[in-house]
């Protein structure tokens, strides 16, 4: 066998304490290519971000569209940024899903007993779930500019407000992560982050005016950090200010 | 545990010096491990495998290329290269799992039972390579439940049964600490089987290793002389013998004096604890 088989003397090696701060990202990177192959090879993971905000902004535009706002073109400012920010939970809660059934794998044994940084393996696939939410505000922003949604905050505005559904959409994930290192199967992962998600996108002023809540149901709108995200996407995108709530929802998930 | 995937909950340990609950991060930096299931990506070819864990390792990607190219093809997988694991072969995976945990070049490789489920061929051919590795200076710790293979690779083997170290020694010093000899006899009636084992132990105080279906009687002897009085208590019995030949035991019945449950012996069948495998494993050293 080759010479490659072959090993150093212990004494030869710098142990180091540590992963450095460069080799965590090095490393980190390293892990988000993985999970970007991973993702070309299985083309059905893109069906959450592709089908459905082009399913979903047609369906809710038309459905609630008279019934809310008069008529379908006034609804879809409100709808837009309201699916904008339904997707970039949905396409975050598949996170949780896949980390578990990577986790159950046994390459994540090889990962752990890697002299790596714990995170990157959890944070490599974060990472490269950002095209997942970058791909899903595009659709969803052209398929409401077809249907002759006019933002009002101009390039400038919409360019701002797709950042912050990805930025969002990727912080949201990390709760999902975490649902997956904790829980122990995909399903359960599935279905808590179903409860999680349905509560937060609907008790929310994404798809109709909070005013027409309750009162009780108000409060807890208030305090949704889905609602942050909405009015700020809207405050880019409509009306291009760049409002105290952007400056709140981006700190808030910071 | 050693491995640093499982959290050190009682005692201590160093490996090389280095205390495995207090530096990990340098633990995982000499060790190499390959588990009992494959743990490579499924998802990805085998040079995109061994890629990834040579960038995680902090190769250049150069290197890492250079290195997996080099290791598949020492490994006979050259021309797997470019397919995905999923449609890899058992023998093909648990090779390239050892593959991935040389590319750090370990002073120390753990192989969790590397060769179960393989064919024949495919064992010898891993055989030969922790062969290889040994030579090359590493040391391997493995387990395993063929003691064959214990007996064939491993320079000290240690007899683990239900977590606790039971024997530990050469393969020579663990076969003499339960008697010199095995006497191997067939019995013409299996019927009488019980009764042989009866008047086997009155004659050698120990109890006989039985194999009911065959009719089989495996005797542990303290000295090769006594078998003759084994058969002088049988043929006093009327109980008559098909075969009859003395051997060296192997390292089963090694396993089986130290461990003290027989093959027969059913008490011990409700128990869940024998239903794991791991309970029962070998675990054989290799110092270069």
């Amino acid at each position: 066998m080759a010479a490659l088989i072959s090993t150093y003397a212990v004494a030869d090696r710098p142990l180091r304490a540590h992963p450095s701060i460069g080799e965590t990202i090095s490393q980190t990177l390293t892990m988000a290519r993985r999970a970007y192959i991973k993702m070309m090879r299985n083309p059905e993971q893109f069906f959450d971000v592709t089908l459905q905000p082009l399913l979903f902004t047609a369906m809710f535009a038309f459905i609630f569209g008279g019934a809310i706002s008069g008529d379908v073109k006034a609804y879809l400012p409100t709808v837009i940024t309201g699916i904008l920010a339904q997707t970039a939970l949905t396409a975050s809660m598949a996170r949780g899903t896949q980390l578990r059934e990577d986790m159950d794998k046994g390459v994540f044994d090889r990962f752990k007993a890697l002299p790596i940084a714990r995170i990157a393996p959890l944070a490599g696939p974060a990472v490269a779930d950002l095209l997942r939410y970058g791909i899903a505000a595009t659709l969803t922003i052209a398929v409401g500019l077809a249907m002759g949604y006019r933002p009002g905050g101009g390039v400038g505005g919409v360019l701002a407000g797709w950042a912050l559904t990805i930025f969002a959409g990727w912080s949201l994930s990390w709760i999902f992560t975490w649902l997956g290192t904790v829980m122990k199967s995909a399903g359960g992962v599935q279905g808590l982050g179903m409860m999680i998600m349905f509560p937060l996108t609907f008790l929310s002023p994404a798809f109709v005016p909070k005013e027409t809540m309750p009162e009780w149901l108000q409060a807890f709108v208030g305090v949704n950090p889905v609602t942050l995200v909405i009015n700020a996407t809207r405050d880019l995108m409509n009306a291009g200010d760049l409002t105290l709530s952007v400056v709140w929802a981006y700190s808030k998930k910071l | 545990m050693l491995a640093t995937l499982l959290p050190i909950d009682a005692s201590e340990a160093e490996i090389f010096g280095v205390d495995v609950k207090a530096s990990p991060h340098q633990v995982r930096q000499l060790v190499g491990v390959t588990g009992q299931y494959a743990s490579v990506d499924e998802n990805l070819t085998a040079t995109e495998n061994l890629v990834l864990f040579g960038r995680l390792l902090g190769m250049s990607g150069k290197a890492a290329r250079a290195a997996s190219e080099e290791l598949l093809e020492s490994f006979g997988l050259e021309e797997a290269a470019k397919r995905q694991i999923s449609k890899f072969s058992g023998g093909m995976r648990r090779r390239l799992d050892l593959a991935a945990s040389l590319l750090s070049r370990p002073p120390l490789i753990f192989l969790d039972e590397p060769t179960t489920g393989l064919d024949p061929r495919t064992r010898g051919q891993m055989w030969d390579t922790i062969r290889t590795l040994v030579a090359g200076g590493s040391t391997v710790l493995l387990t395993t439940q063929y003691l064959d293979e214990a007996d064939q690779l491993a320079d000290r083997i240690a007899v683990i049964d239900r977590g606790v170290k039971v024997a530990e020694g050469t393969s020579e010093e663990l076969k003499t600490s339960v008697g010199s000899s095995t006497l191997h006899l067939r019995l013409s009636d299996k019927t009488q089987i019980a009764t042989a084992a009866a008047v086997v132990e009155k004659v050698t105080g120990d109890r006989p290793v039985l194999t009911p279906e065959a009719g089989g009687v495996n005797v542990p002897l303290a000295d090769a002389d006594r078998a003759a009085d084994v058969l002088i208590g049988l043929r006093h019995a009327d109980i008559s013998i098909t075969t009859a030949n003395v051997q060296q035991p192997t390292l089963d019945e090694v396993f089986l004096a130290l461990t003290g449950h027989g093959t027969a012996s059913s008490e011990n069948s409700e128990d869940p604890d024998r239903a794991q495998s791991t309970d029962h494993d070998i675990r054989t050293e290799e110092v270069a």
